[in-house]
Order: C-alpha cells, then sequence, then structure tokens
C-alpha cells in the first residue's frame, strides 16, 4: 500500500480510451485532478482486467477526497467529493 | 418515467431465455427463486439498521466501521455481496451518493434502485451541481454545512447515516425507522419528524 | 479544464455532463416491472454461476453504441450486454437470439 491517510495525491492525467477497448473505473472529471487520501478501502482484483475476463492482480483501493466547485467551477465554497480510487491511477501530489 | 421494454427487448429476453435453459445453463425455478429473493430486500432494511444505530451506541460503532457486518446483525446475508459502507452525517457534514459511471447501489439494505437513481441526469448532476440536486427534493441544508458527494466507483457500496431529527426523544427503534426512507439514506433528502 | 489532448468522456461515464444538466431529476420510485426483474435475476445467476464478472458485463454496457445507450431503459441495456457477453465466450451462438 503505497498512499496513507492524509495523503495529498493526483489522479492520472491518463485517457487509455484513447488506445483501444477498456473498462475504466476512475471518472473522467476527475482525471488529472488533486486530492487527499481519505483513507484506504483495501485491495480488490483490477476491475480493468476482470472486465476481459483476464486474471486480475489485487490493487489497493483509496477514497479520496476532493474540493467539489473546482471540478466544474461550480457550486459552492467547502463542498466536497468522495471517490474510490484504484492505487495505480494515483500519483504523489 | 422508464418507458417500457419495446417489443425488440421482449422477443430478444424470450429467446435469451430459451436458449438458456435448452442448453442447461438456467431453469426456470432458478430464475423465480433469485426475483423471490431480489424482491425481498427493501429501504426498510437500511432504515431498521439506522434506527438501531440511533438507539444502540455499540451497533452504531459496528455500523460505520463494518456495513456489512451490521447488516449481517440485522439478519442480511451478505455473502457474495460488494461490501457495504456507511457514511455518518454529523452536524457540519451531509453525504449524497451517485455512481456517474453506472449503477452501484447497496441493493443488499436497500434493494433495487429506483429509476431516478439510474437516470442520466442524476448522475451527471449529483456531481456538478449537489445542491441544485437536492433543492428538487426539498431539501435545504443549514448554513455552513458541507455538501461530501460520494461517487460509488468501484467495490463499495455506500449507505447514508442520516442524523437523527429533533422531537424524537424516548422514541423506540421500530417508531423510529418508520421515519426513514430511501431518499434519506441515498442522502437527497433529510429525515424529519412527521 | 480539458485540455486538447483529452478525448471527450464515454458514454457511461456522466459524471458533470453538460448535456444532462438543465434536465430535472424524475423522481420515479416505481419498482422494476417483470421484464426488469427477470433481465436482473438473469444477470445474477450468471454471475453465481460463474460465467460472467460484473465487470464483463459493464464492459457490455459501455460497448452500446451512444444513441441505443440513452434510448434503451435501464434493464434493456443490461440485456443486450449479458445476452452479447454469453455469445461472446461460447455459452450461446449468435443464431441463439435470432436471425
Amino acid at each position: 500500500m503505497r498512499f496513507a491517510a492524509g495523503a495529498e495525491v493526483r489522479v492520472k492525467r491518463d485517457f487509455p480510451e484513447l488506445h483501444g477497448p477498456c473498462h475504466i473505473r476512475t471518472p473522467h472529471y476527475l482525471r488529472g485532478r488533486p486530492g487527499r487520501v481519505e483513507r484506504p478501502l483495501g485491495s480488490f482484483p483490477n476491475p480493468e482486467d476482470l472486465a476481459f475476463g483476464r486474471p486480475a492482480a489485487r490493487v489497493p483501493l483509496y477514497h479520496v477526497r476532493f474540493d467539489q466547485p473546482a471540478l466544474f467551477n461550480e457550486g459552492q465554497s467547502g463542498d466536497t467529493l468522495l471517490v474510490e480510487i484504484f492505487e495505480h491511477w494515483l500519483e504523489e501530489a | 418515467m422508464a418507458a417500457p421494454p419495446r417489443a425488440e427487448s421482449l422477443v430478444l429476453l424470450e429467446r435469451f431465455v430459451t436458449a438458456l435453459k435448452a442448453k442447461g445453463v438456467v431453469t426456470e425455478a432458478e430464475i423465480e427463486t433469485q426475483i423471490t429473493r431480489t424482491d425481498r430486500a427493501s429501504p426498510e432494511i437500511g432504515a431498521r439498521m439506522v434506527a438501531r444505530a440511533w438507539t444502540d451506541p455499540a451497533y452504531r460503532a459496528l455500523l460505520l466501521s463494518n456495513g456489512s457486518a451490521a447488516a449481517e446483525a440485522e439478519g442480511v446475508s451478505m455473502a457474495g455481496m460488494p461490501p457495504l459502507g456507511v457514511l455518518e452525517d454529523t452536524e457540519t457534514l451531509h453525504h449524497l451518493v451517485v455512481c456517474t459511471l453506472c449503477s452501484c447501489y447497496p441493493r443488499a439494505v436497500l434493494g433495487y434502485p429506483p429509476h431516478w437513481y439510474k437516470s442520466a441526469a442524476y448522475r451527471a448532476r449529483a456531481v456538478r451541481d449537489p445542491r441544485g440536486v437536492l433543492a428538487e427534493w426539498g431539501t435545504v441544508l443549514p448554513a455552513g454545512m458541507e455538501v461530501r458527494v460520494v461517487d460509488s466507483t468501484a467495490d463499495y457500496r455506500w449507505m447514508v447515516l442520516p442524523r437523527r431529527p429533533a422531537g424524537t426523544e424516548g422514541w423506540d427503534a421500530q417508531r423510529l425507522a418508520a421515519i426513514v426512507t430511501r431518499d434519506h439514506l441515498v442522502g437527497v433528502a433529510l429525515p424529519r419528524t412527521p | 479544464m480539458t485540455e486538447p489532448d483529452a478525448p471527450p468522456p464515454a458514454t457511461h461515464d456522466l459524471g458533470g455532463a453538460l448535456r444532462f444538466r438543465c434536465t430535472p431529476v424524475e423522481p420515479d420510485e416505481a419498482p422494476p416491472d417483470a421484464f426488469g426483474k427477470r433481465v436482473d435475476a438473469l444477470r445474477q445467476l450468471l454471475g453465481q454461476k460463474g460465467l460472467m464478472t460484473v465487470d464483463e458485463m459493464r464492459r457490455c454496457i459501455e460497448a452500446i453504441p451512444e444513441a441505443e445507450y440513452h434510448a434503451l431503459g435501464y434493464y434493456e441495456r443490461w440485456l443486450r450486454a449479458i445476452s452479447a457477453l454469453m455469445v461472446e465466450k461460447g455459452v450461446l451462438a449468435a443464431e441463439d437470439l435470432g436471425p
């Protein structure tokens, strides 16, 4: 497990959609966005492999908190968003 | 409103089931048993869990630390179900659950997701304009309360533990459960005394 | 803040989609109809029997072209996905599902 609660992270600004069929559980609107690890949620088989019937290694999953108004330049200051993100989609901010 | 299925979908379902039965993959009895089993889950289960948490501190602690175990303690079989996470509302924090990518929903304790939860409008807007969505339910939060949108993207299923409303002092768990609805457990509305 | 090399979000990836920015959420509470319940039961049974994962089903739902994705009902999408998946996996033949 690479990140602990409180770690400053960034969702990778990556778009596998550009390179052929894929199944991704990281929403488009969060790619490249900074957040903070709320807490680790355990490890789960990688859905990107499960979706194609491939052997799927377990990957750590984190609850990551984001500043909500910053995502769309809309909303009320202080509001937040909490999303499950797999470790391979996170980098240190 | 959810539109009824088109004729071609009814035909496809018929062919699909016929073929699965012919190959020995499923039987009609299995389908019927599965429907009966699925019909058994409803928001009344989640409401019961919330009411128990409001009246029993040890259960509240279990609910927040291990939602699946708390569901099991209410007689729900969680074998083979995704883990249940429970989000605690406080005086300064309100949770709103959505699944922007599909329709992840804590079915074991809330039953079938309602049509609106699966709609494009809800999925698109809850993360962008959460307070606008809440306003459509007539939910206006007190000043200073943070909205935390929970986009359910992976292996957990999330349920909200709302705050116990004022004016319910002395109520037992059964009476409390009766005022908790699906909307409160998803976070689009707040429980109130009738 | 979408930079030039970001493709538009996939059809199912709806978080923040401007297209629905002004669409009210219809408060429809009705349970699924008989068609929906049957499709839902099949989805669960095929999963329990180890013939597919929910992730495979999602991948097949995501492959539905955009116009159809929004035109089809929820359980119609599921049926399309799981029936296509059973053909893909060789459990059924394409002819089993129609001419």
